[in-house]
This record gives C-alpha cells, sequence and structure tokens, in this order.
C-alpha cells in the first residue's frame, strides 16, 4: 500500500479536534466517539500516526481497565493521554491522542479491539488483567477472546506483555508473547478456567498456583503480590492506595509493573497512585439530598464477587441497582452466577430496570430484598453503598454528581 | 429428593446454575427436603430424581456430550429419573447437534431431536405459548433443532425464535427442555413448580414469592 502523505495526518488530527468541539457544543455528550469517528473516515491511518513516537501503555481485560489505565497515568506523572471518557475503541483512541499531541499515552481497550489497536499502536507494554464472562449476549464465547490475544502476543517483538499469571486464560493467551513480566495477584475468579484451555482437563488450584495434567502451568512471577507486601521486579513497594480493596491493589500491582518496563521507578509511582481518590466515579462519596452515597462499580459476575467482599460488610444500607441495555448485555442471566449468598443478613434495596430480576436472585439466594420502584432518599445519619453495573452507574453517578 | 446439576463447569454458562437454586428453594419453603448435589466432570453420575443441564460454549458441550454418553444417563432415566435441560443441554439430549469443525456430533440420543447450525445467531428475549401460559426468557444460541414424528414440542414461539422460530423445546414422558437458557425457572415460578410437582409426584401448595411480580413484569413485557 502506497503512503500517504503527512498533511493528510494532520488534517485528520485537525478534524478529530474541531468535530470534538463541535459535538460539544451542540451538546451531544462527551464528543470523543463522534470526533473519532469523523477523524477515522479521513484516514485509516490516523491512529498509528497519532502514536508514532510516544511511549504507549495499552490495558485491557474483563475487569479494571479504566482504574489501571487512571492508575498507570497518575503513577507516571507529568502528562499522559488517557482515553478517560469510557470510550474504548479506536474513536476513543484517536479522541485521546489528538487532544494530547507529544505525551506519553495509557489506553484502555475493548478486549476484542485490543490486536487491532496493538497493530496500529506499536505500543511498549500491553497489559493483560483477567477474561471472564461478560456480556455473552454481544461476545459469546470468552476462550475466543483467549485465542484471539494468544494469536496476538505471538506477534509483539518489541512490546512487553504484563500478564496476569494466577488467569489461565491470560495466561494461554500471553505465553506467546516473546518478552512477558508475569504477575501474581491471586484472582478468585474461577468459573471460566475450570477446564485447561490446552487440553481441556480440570486444572487444579492450590494456594500457590494453577496446573493441568498435561503441564501447561501457572508461569513463575516477577511481580508478586501478597496480603502485606508487593514485589515489582524483585523491588519492594509500599502500596497505600485511597481505592479501596484486594482487586484495587492488584490493578496498582499491574499499573506499577507496566511503568516500571517504560523507565519509571514503581516507588515513586506508587506515591502519586496513592492519591488517586476515584476513577470516573468509581468509589466516589457523594453527598447526595442530605445522606452520603458511595459509588461502586460491578459490571458482571467477577466484577460482583470481588465487590461484594468489599461491601458485604460496609456499614449502612446496601442498594444495588442493575439495568439490561445493550452497554449492560441484555440478558441478566448472570446475577446467577454472583455469589449474591454473600449478603445473607443483610437487606438489600434493589434498583434499576431489572430491580425484580435482582429481587428474584436475592430472594432466592436467602437475602432480605426491597424492592425501590422509584428512587428513594438515603436515610439520615447511615452511609449508602450503591453497587451499580454499567448504565446504572452511569446514571447514578450523573444523579449524584455535585 | 435428589437434584443433579451436571456439569456446571461445562454447561453452566449463563447463570444455568439457577435453575438449581430455585428448585431446592421451592420446595424447602414448603417444609420439603430437596439434595442438591453438583456433579463435575471427574465425578460419575450418581443417582438422582432429576438432572440438571445448562447451557455452554462449543468445545465443553461436545465434552459434556461425550461424558453423558458413557455414562449412564439413558440408564438412569429409563429407570424413571427425570431431566430438565437447557440451551446447549437441549441439544447434548438429542440425536445430534453442530459445533465448530463438526456439523454432526453424538448426542446422547435420549430425545429423537436433531439440531443444525442456524443461518443465524438467535439471540434475544424468548417467549413460548405452554399449554394456556406464558414462559418467558432469554436465547443465545445458533442451532435450529427439528423434532422427529411424534415427539412433541414443549411450546409455540410467540416471541424470539425458540428450536425453528416457530417453535421450542420438546418434552416427552421424562424430559423437558427449552432454549430458554440459564435461571429461566426463576423467571417462570409456575414452570419451576410443574417440573418440582412432577418429581414430587403430587400437587403442591401455593407458594408466594417475589419471583411472582418478576413473571408477570416479564409476561407484560414480552407477550403477546
Amino acid at each position: 500500500m502506497a503512503r500517504r502523505p503527512r498533511s493528510s495526518t494532520w488534517l485528520a488530527e485537525r478534524a478529530v479536534l474541531v468535530v470534538n468541539r463541535l459535538s460539544r457544543l451542540l451538546g451531544r455528550g462527551e464528543g470523543t466517539v463522534i470526533g473519532g469517528r469523523a477523524g477515522l473516515a479521513l484516514d485509516p491511518t490516523l491512529l498509528s500516526g497519532l502514536a508514532r513516537g510516544r511511549t504507549v501503555v495499552l490495558v485491557s481485560g474483563t475487569n479494571g481497565k479504566t482504574t489501571t489505565t487512571a492508575l498507570v497515568a497518575a503513577g507516571w506523572g507529568g502528562p499522559v493521554a488517557v482515553n478517560d471518557t469510557g470510550s474504548n475503541m479506536v474513536q476513543g483512541h484517536v479522541a485521546a491522542l489528538a487532544g494530547r499531541p507529544g505525551v506519553p499515552a495509557a489506553l484502555e481497550v475493548d478486549e476484542s479491539w485490543l490486536p487491532g489497536i496493538a497493530a496500529a499502536t506499536r505500543p511498549a507494554v500491553v497489559v493483560l488483567l483477567n477474561l471472564s464472562r461478560d456480556q455473552l449476549d454481544r461476545a459469546n464465547e470468552v476462550r475466543r477472546v483467549a485465542l484471539r490475544w494468544r494469536d496476538l502476543c505471538a506477534t509483539l517483538a518489541d512490546t512487553v506483555v504484563v500478564a496476569n499469571a494466577s488467569d489461565p486464560l491470560v495466561a494461554f493467551a500471553a505465553e506467546t508473547a516473546p518478552v512477558v513480566a508475569w504477575c501474581d495477584v491471586a484472582t478468585p475468579w474461577r468459573l471460566d478456567a475450570v477446564s485447561c484451555p490446552h487440553c481441556t482437563a480440570p486444572l487444579t488450584f492450590v494456594p500457590t498456583g494453577w496446573s493441568s495434567d498435561c503441564g501447561f502451568a501457572q508461569p513463575r512471577s516477577t511481580t508478586v503480590l501478597a496480603e502485606g507486601s508487593l514485589s515489582v521486579d524483585g523491588l519492594e513497594v509500599e502500596l497505600d492506595l485511597a481505592l479501596p480493596g484486594a482487586v484495587n491493589r492488584a490493578n496498582a500491582a499491574f499499573a506499577l509493573t507496566a511503568l516500571a518496563r517504560v523507565g519509571v521507578d514503581p516507588r515513586a509511582a506508587a506515591d502519586r497512585m496513592a492519591g488517586v481518590r476515584e476513577v470516573a466515579g468509581r468509589y466516589a462519596r457523594r453527598a447526595w439530598r442530605g445522606g452520603e452515597v458511595r459509588l461502586v462499580l460491578a459490571k458482571n459476575p467477577a466484577g460482583f464477587s470481588a465487590a461484594l467482599e468489599e461491601v458485604a460488610d460496609a456499614p449502612g444500607e446496601l442498594w444495588i441497582a442493575v439495568n439490561a441495555r445493550v452497554a449492560d448485555g441484555r440478558d441478566p442471566s448472570w446475577l446467577y452466577d454472583v455469589p449474591f449468598e454473600r449478603l445473607a443478613g443483610r437487606t438489600v434495596t434493589c434498583l434499576g430496570e431489572r430491580r425484580l430480576d435482582l429481587a428474584t436472585r436475592l430472594d432466592y439466594g436467602g437475602v432480605a430484598v426491597r424492592v425501590a420502584d422509584a428512587v428513594p432518599d438515603p436515610p439520615p445519619g447511615r452511609p449508602v453503598t450503591l453497587v451499580a453495573n454499567y448504565t446504572a452507574f452511569q446514571e447514578w453517578n450523573a444523579r449524584t454528581a455535585p | 429428593m435428589r437434584v443433579a446439576l451436571l456439569y456446571p463447569e461445562l454447561l453452566g454458562t449463563y447463570g444455568d446454575g439457577g435453575n438449581a437454586l430455585v428448585l431446592a428453594e421451592r420446595a424447602r419453603r414448603r417444609g420439603r427436603r430437596v439434595e442438591l448435589v453438583t456433579v463435575t466432570l471427574d465425578q460419575r453420575l450418581p443417582a438422582a430424581d432429576l438432572y440438571l443441564l445448562g447451557g455452554g460454549e462449543d468445545g465443553p458441550q461436545r465434552l459434556a456430550a461425550d461424558l453423558l454418553r458413557r455414562g449412564d444417563l439413558a440408564a438412569r432415566v429409563a429407570d424413571g429419573a427425570r431431566v430438565f435441560a437447557v440451551c446447549a443441554g437441549l441439544q447434548v439430549l438429542g440425536t445430534s447437534f453442530a459445533v465448530e469443525g463438526d456439523d454432526r456430533y453424538d448426542g446422547v440420543g435420549l430425545v429423537a431431536a436433531s439440531t443444525v447450525r442456524g443461518g443465524r445467531r438467535s439471540v434475544g428475549d424468548l417467549a413460548v405459548r405452554v399449554g394456556g401460559r406464558l414462559l418467558v426468557g432469554f436465547e443465545n444460541h445458533g442451532g435450529v433443532t427439528r423434532l422427529a414424528d411424534g415427539v412433541a414440542p414443549l411450546g409455540e414461539v410467540v416471541r424470539g425464535r425458540g428450536s425453528d422460530g416457530r417453535r421450542d423445546g420438546f418434552v416427552t414422558e421424562r424430559v423437558v427442555a427449552t432454549y430458554a437458557h440459564g435461571p429461566v425457572l426463576a423467571l417462570n415460578p409456575w414452570f419451576a413448580d410443574e417440573v418440582l410437582a412432577a418429581v414430587v409426584g403430587e400437587e403442591l401448595e401455593p407458594l408466594s414469592t417475589v419471583a411472582d411480580r418478576l413473571y408477570a413484569e416479564r409476561c407484560a413485557r414480552l407477550g403477546p
């Protein structure tokens, strides 16, 4: 294919900025998707042009993409181009890069877009967080994603793949990569990795790792996260995050490993990450209608199980909001893959368009429910922890925004 | 009464284990004891009054069919056990089904039904008229299932595609199957009680749960 002249990329970049600004002026949302589309129509190689000459870190996986990307950006120090509006396909990447020329980039990438985005941006690091069932009405097989990642990893000659060694599907994908920084972060979700991706025999899990009869086993890691300690490439790093829970400690471990591989000192980066209190509303504490609401996002069984561990004993009231729009996956069957039994003894206020599906699931799981057909007021003096899936979370983030 | 959930690690992609939970809980609330056993792929098939099969991906579905053909599910059913299957579980119980790389993979052959690949995937809400009532759920599969003469479908499709766009599932003396995957028994309390009553062998006392509201809401949305 003949190379396009530089001016075409320059023109496309300008088009992205102009359309983004126009779209914001016209009040059409965040303005990133529309602008990105206009730019791509002008120049199919736009993304590679925008990425050329920068250090790029890509972050993908079922859960933790947005938070880990935010931690990479915060830990890097200095200006970083980030697609922090939730747009994690090519349009969002184009918009993020066009908006911040010449600076390093931390981009979260939709799992199925990763091969194309990696080919276009030639990243220094690709972070592979985890793989589990999510939105099966759109992407119907988790293992197919693992296979596509595996093919991608085999081609990443100049890239460090930072990969979750505790997740057998990620290990299967990343083992083909020439350079891997393996991370042992204890991933509790195993329902999608019961059988070996190589030989289909049942995988054996012991506290020190997993293995299969065919010899496929958890790779030895250079980053190890334990209860009270974190070691990144052999360096002990103190982790004192404002973000709660084991999940975010794992996200930080991936982010620090990625940063170490692009030459950022992990200890200094960890200090900078400590200041991150919320990520696009996730974990935000909001004063709202005379009460206090803490927002937690959980989109799928693995994410929900992790969130339940964190909120099960939270003081005050527990509200859960579930929708089933296209962006959530239209099928709420996954509620039965979430171990809601963990909440036995609590009363949960059920909200969202699929509150009756949620209430039924909780009721059969032995959890007391209150179905709220209208948005209730927070009880005075009792904090509310609100767990919501994707579009329900967006609604609540907007509703409680200061 | 013993309910066995078969190979949830292979056939349990869509929260299908919820069906076991619903049956056990609806029995328990009526003061009846149900022993719930989960059968994993390294275990032999235990004796049970009811076997449950869920949905799954192509590879695991193939493995489940192999295990069930080798095991003695057919013999158990001949001895009086019942089976309730959804989605891939439905396909596995038939004579053959299509998976990636194989257009005609052998099923268990418990029911004279064969599944071929459909022109497009069937993904979306499903509503089926079963007797005088509506069964509501969600389907996500790529199969078209044809029944041999004499095999009765579960019902007529009101919304969605089911087995072939017109009818869904099948019913024999001891086997019931539908393409409505996942926790279809949670969405349809009346249907859960029919499955339960068939196993118990007697009529059940009425039971009111929050699922009644869910069922009414789904019927209002998906019904004719």
